[in-house]
């Protein structure tokens, strides 16, 4: 396979200014980083602590693999809401005795890992990614249930997490919890719901009502260890197949739980040499544009993130607006799909469903790194046909069966999120860069189109158009959008499943794309009517 | 006389591979035998034919005259070669064996017992003319009263006085008395180690010279009534009356001297016609006056000294005198050449006061410097247990001078890589590079002057255990990797999220060392027990090996995992870690209230019965260990609930010897 080699100038203006742009990106992420990483606080760490507990994220360690790495997700979940950020729960993709889990561990130091609306998206996210991929998942349980003022939000839907726990299951995907604390009424079907139950003695409480709820109802004086402690679900109702001692006990019997599941992947492993890329992955700060009407070239992207930086160009010379191709990352084949200059012509469009039929002929998962500000527009596009090109592409997109794994590195706008595996396609995984923007067109060309309508209807109305009111109007809306377009913004509604440090893209790839292999990795031979 | 042609070898370790090395060279073929626990045993699989001999404890196997001899026969053995210690020294074996028709490579039954008791050995020496310290024998059968026993030490000999088994040697029983009081006690624990070891309980009570230097001097006899002498030998860093560390020459030996030892060692081995291979142990006091100690009537351990200096092989010259052959012109014209210094690694505790240890070598490999010799018991896989002496090697070292053979040695040692039982190695080296050893100022109260323990951490550096346990951990971490089931090639410890760092902990000479580290940014961090190890710049990591920079220094360090243990050895000294689990086993507490083995030995006596009421102090099992007898007492008043031993049961360490429940307030 032919190998790319670099034309970048690392001493160029635009790579010190793209550099710098991106490293203020990701420091600006670190720092909201911290916020998820703290939970509810010091204070309450503390108290956890206090009480003999450890964090959630000290719990995941344990469970984790030694050295294994581990994906988090969604850990800006609940940005820039009036939820902490994170949103009191903790999901990820890690290696738990060799084998990729999926990750849902409550924070108990955010309002005792109560759960909001973001919550309940970010663990039903978790539990698809679990189920698309086939990976078993194991819940650290310890929540005080539903946020109640936003109850109306979340009851409805909560009872889904109880439902693909238990679709799961009948897919044959394994589903523990590990019990460390309160797991009760709605939240009680979590351990009732999954394949093994793990209770902590003197720590798990599992009942449908607790004590005063029950002499609310009946009457009855119970306690919390005869309602639902370890030691009466283990002996007495059969519930906790294991009763731990203690935190620790708890986490080595969910590994051995793990060890034991005889668990085997359906795909592939990787079957190429996952030599890494002949370029320094740091230059992605400098290819990476400022500015996302700036393009940036792919060749240059991909020279630091597949292996050996090798790349088998499809169709160079057609459609050079998108790059496609085939290559490797550590070590798992991909065809890769990437936006060279933004917009998407009919040659563009043809060109990517053709390629995405290639690789479903093959069973080869697909890599789109999206930097589109969507299709062409204008009379001549119109005539050509640029609808029914588009069509196609998203004909192909969505009809595809092999894994999708997106990564918006710049500029996710308009129908081109879509035609290249937004996240309403069902990519397997799907990250954002830090500075990378994502909306129904550009800031400043909605309000532009807003500012034109609102003339013309003027006109039409024969009201005199208020310039300066349209000038105020037009400066919010962009600053609404702006704001809206903000890869925090997004990631926090679960709109991706993270957003990456460019310098991580090839580590994030290769572990979406292990996780993918999990399941089955088969193209679709079949696809739906194209309109030629 | 014939040649020799098949030689059955009645001992083990080292000592029985050293005298198969000469056999072979001189076309005999060699017959070992082997206890239970040797079956393995590098000396076993050196020999042409082996034979069994059931069981474990020296009187059960090398003290069994009747099987050995039953051995040869069965063999087609023509002689036997007795080796030092077990049958060495016994005049009885000797005779058995000819008898048996067989030669018994050694001096006469007459001249072995003549020496054998101490007493008479002495007596005779006085009588040919050589120095003798004054001394009292107590007959095994004596009537033990402490007024008659203090009488005739006062009387005849004066304080101190060195009690020890008039039978055997090596230290087997000695103790040194200052004052009256102690006299009985002594005398009584001696009689009953000698009849133990040596099936004679007569003891010895001899003049103590404090701090002497400890001379031997070599000769050889041959059946044409020819003795010489193979000059002298030091043994005087000693511990515990066990010798360390042997050279030759002696330093404190100049012509004059050396040559009124050897006349006296001569006039010794003449006066009991000795034949074959035997020592002549002195002690040189201060002032320079030397004393006979005893005739040694086999070959040394320390041997290998004398033939690196004079260039003779003693096992050859041995089997040739039992040929009935005259000694070889170049034994009369035998000169000094160079320097030879010997050391003993022992498998022993030295921060425990030289506790003896145990367990399976994983690795022995000392480094082929020139001049450096290696007579070893035992190799790679080799299990050391309780039943016999703890010495796994002996590393010599010959050199043109006595400080190149020092500096060699040294070496040797240093890069020596053993792994699996703890050793004396780090002393040695020590003492090997202690100013004081050098000048050649020592005897047999060196290691009462120089601390065992800080002559093992002189050597060392400080940086040692943390390096090292960062080492361990990122082999470790290497290994996971490599093996890793999936995602074997993604960057080690990788988060998003960063979390907190990658923590393996280790227990490292009784202390815990946590070690943290990082990969992050290309780079690594890493702290151990909190402190940060400056300028870590790992180079290379593999399972067995890691290149890292600490501080502007790069090292190569070496790992060699065996289960939860790692074995480091860097140009920094030599580790043991053990990691602790990740996750403690809930099953694996004691019950409070335990007594347990605190060293591998045999149990010798309970001193209790379940129900009994114990003060807190009080012996409750007693262990006997290399020779020495180690009381295990209540660790509080209570009742024994358990004995979870019983008398001549091997333990090891950590064993539940006994369960002492202090009732209540234990709740």
């Amino acid at each position: 396979m032919p190998v790319l080699k670099s034309a970048l100038d690392v001493t160029s203006a635009a790579y010190q200014t793209n550099r710098a742009a991106q490293l203020a990106a990701v420091a600006a992420l670190d720092e909201q980083l911290d916020l998820a990483r703290a939970g509810g606080g010091a204070k309450y760490a503390e108290r956890h602590h206090k009480r003999g507990r450890l964090l959630v994220r000290e719990r995941i360690e344990l469970l984790l693999d030694r050295d294994a790495p581990f994906l988090e997700l969604s850990a800006l979940a609940a940005w820039g809401t009036e939820f902490t950020v994170g949103a009191s729960i903790l999901t990820g993709v890690g290696v738990v005795s060799g084998v990729e889990c999926v990750i849902i561990a409550h924070d108990p130091t955010v309002r005792g890992g109560a759960m909001n609306p973001y919550t309940l998206r970010k663990t039903l996210r978790a539990l698809e990614i679990a189920r698309v991929n086939r990976l078993p998942v194991i819940n650290l349980v310890e929540s005080g249930g539903a946020d109640l003022p936003s109850q109306s939000d979340l009851f409805v839907h909560a009872g889904q997490i109880f439902h693909d726990l238990t679709e799961l299951s009948a897919q044959g995907v394994p589903t523990i919890a590990l019990v460390f604390g309160n797991s009760t009424a709605g939240g009680a079907y979590v351990p009732g719901m999954c394949d093994y139950a793990v209770l902590v003695d003197g720590q798990a409480k599992v009942f449908l009502g607790g004590p005063p709820l029950v002499k609310m109802a009946t009457g009855e004086e119970a306690d919390d260890e005869e309602l639902g402690g370890a030691d009466m679900h283990s002996r007495v109702s059969g519930l906790s197949d294991h009763f731990a001692v203690d935190e620790l006990d708890c986490i080595r019997i969910g590994r051995q739980i793990v060890d034991e599941l005889n668990w085997g992947k359906l795909g592939p492993g990787p079957t190429k040499p996952p030599d890494p890329p002949r370029y320094d992955p740091d230059e992605l700060l400098g290819i990476a544009a400022a500015d996302f009407r700036v393009p940036v070239d792919p060749h240059e992207v991909l020279a630091r993130v597949v292996d050996g930086s090798r790349f088998g160009e499809y169709k160079p010379l057609y459609g050079t607006s998108l790059v496609t191709g085939w290559a490797s990352v550590h070590g798992f084949p991909v065809g890769v799909l990437a936006n060279a200059r933004g917009v998407l012509f009919s040659e563009e469009a043809k060109k990517a469903s053709e390629f995405i039929m290639l690789a479903n002929q093959t069973n080869t998962p697909l890599v789109f790194l999206q930097n589109t500000t969507g299709y062409m527009v204008g009379k001549a596009y119109e005539q050509g046909g640029i609808i029914k090109d588009g069509a196609k592409m998203i004909n192909a997109v969505t009809n595809s069966t092999v894994p999708h794994v997106t990564i918006n590195i710049g500029a996710s706008f308009g129908a081109g999120n879509y035609g290249m595996s937004g996240r309403a396609y069902d990519p397997r995984f799907m990250f954002a860069w830090a500075n990378a923007k994502l909306a129904v067109m550009g800031a400043q060309q909605l309000a532009g189109v807003l500012s034109i309508v609102g003339r013309q209807s003027a006109a039409a109305a024969g009201r005199e158009f208020d310039t300066a009111a349209d000038d105020v109007r037009r400066q919010a809306i962009e600053e609404q959008i702006e704001r809206e377009s903000h890869a925090f913004f997004v990631t926090a509604r679960l709109y991706d499943d993270g957003v990456i440090d460019p310098r991580d893209t090839r580590t994030v790839l290769g572990l979406s794309l292990s996780a993918a292999h999990s399941q089955e990795v088969r193209g679709r031979r079949g696809f739906g009517v194209f309109r030629m | 006389m014939p040649e020799l042609r098949k030689l059955l070898i009645a001992n083990r370790g080292e000592i029985a591979a050293r005298v198969m090395r000469t056999a072979r060279e001189l076309d005999i073929a060699t017959v070992a035998v082997f206890s239970d626990a040797d079956a393995e045993a590098p000396f076993v699989r050196a020999a042409d034919e082996a034979v069994h001999l059931p069981g474990n404890s020296p009187a059960e196997t090398y003290l069994r005259a009747d099987l050995i001899i039953d051995a040869a026969r069965r063999t087609g053995a023509d002689s036997v070669h007795p080796g030092y210690g077990f049958l060495s020294e016994n005049a009885g074996f000797a005779r058995a064996c000819v008898d048996a028709g067989l030669v018994f490579v050694g001096p006469p039954a007459a001249a072995i017992e003549a020496m054998g008791s101490k007493i008479a050995a002495k007596e005779l020496m006085a009588a040919a003319g050589v120095p003798v310290l004054p001394g009292v024998t107590v007959a095994a059968g004596d009537e033990l009263g402490a007024a008659g026993l203090a009488a005739r030490a006062g009387r005849e000999i004066g304080y101190p006085v060195l009690v020890k088994a008039a039978f055997g040697g090596g230290g087997r029983g000695m103790r040194v008395v200052r004052a009256e009081a102690d006299l009985l006690d002594a005398v009584t624990g001696a009689r009953r180690e000698a009849l133990a070891a040596f099936g004679d309980g007569t003891v010895f009570l001899e003049r103590f010279v404090d701090s002497p230097r400890h001379i031997e001097v070599q000769i050889f006899g041959d059946s044409f009534g020819n003795v010489v002498h193979l000059f002298e030998r030091e043994c005087s860093i000693q511990r515990r009356y066990q010798k360390v560390i042997e050279e030759s020459p002696s330093p404190a030996v100049d012509e004059t001297l050396r040559a009124e030892l050897g006349d006296a060692a001569i006039a010794a081995g003449k006066a009991i016609g000795y034949v074959g291979a035997g020592t002549v142990e002195f002690v040189l006091d201060a002032s320079g006056r030397f004393y006979f100690l005893e005739v040694n009537t086999r070959l040394q351990v320390e041997h290998p000294v004398t033939e690196l200096v004079t260039g003779l092989d003693l096992v050859r010259l041995q089997l040739l005198v039992a040929e009935g052959r005259p000694l070889p012109e170049e034994v009369r014209l035998a000169t000094i050449g160079g320097h030879a210094v010997e050391v003993r690694l022992y498998a022993e505790d030295v921060a425990a006061d030289f506790r003896p240890a145990t367990g399976t070598v994983h690795a022995f490999a000392v480094p082929a410097l020139p001049g450096v010799r290696v007579d070893a018991g035992v190799a790679a896989g080799s299990v050391v247990g309780v039943h016999y002496d703890a010495m796994l090697a002996k590393v010599i070292a010959h050199g043109p001078t006595r400080d190149e053979a020092c500096r060699r040695l040294a070496r040797a040692l240093a890069e020596t890589r053993l792994h699996g039982v703890v050793s004396n190695r780090e002393l040695l080296v020590g003492i090997l590079r202690e100013p004081e050893f050098r000048a050649g100022r020592i005897d047999t109260g060196y290691l009462t002057r120089h601390d065992p323990e800080e002559l093992s951490r002189s050597w060392r550096s400080a940086d040692v255990r943390p390096v090292h346990a960062v080492a361990a951990a990122l082999t470790a971490q290497a290994r996971r990797r490599t093996d890793a089931p999936v995602l074997a090639t993604l960057p080690s410890g990788w988060r998003n999220v960063v979390n907190a760092p990658q923590q393996a902990v280790f227990s490292c000479e009784g202390d815990e060392l946590t070690v943290r580290y990082r990969f992050a940014e290309g780079g690594i961090t890493a702290e151990v027990a909190g402190t940060a190890v400056a300028g870590l710049v790992l180079r290379a990591a593999t399972a067995d090996r890691i290149v890292a920079d600490v501080d502007g220094v790069r090292r190569e360090i070496t790992v060699h995992r065996v289960g939860d243990t790692y074995f480091v050895d860097s140009p920094l000294g030599s580790t043991t870690l053990t990691e602790l689990p990740r996750f403690p086993d809930p099953d694996s507490l004691a019950a409070p209230g335990s007594l347990l083995a605190a060293m591998p030995g045999t149990v010798v006596r309970v001193a209790v019965e379940v129900g009994d009421q114990v003060r807190a102090g009080a012996a409750v099992v007693v262990l006997e260990a290399m020779k020495m007898e180690h009381s295990v007492s209540a660790p509080h008043d209570g009742t024994v609930t358990e004995i979870g031993v019983s008398v001549g049961q091997a333990v090891d360490v950590g064993t539940v010897l006994a369960l002492v429940d202090a009732g209540e307030e234990q709740g």
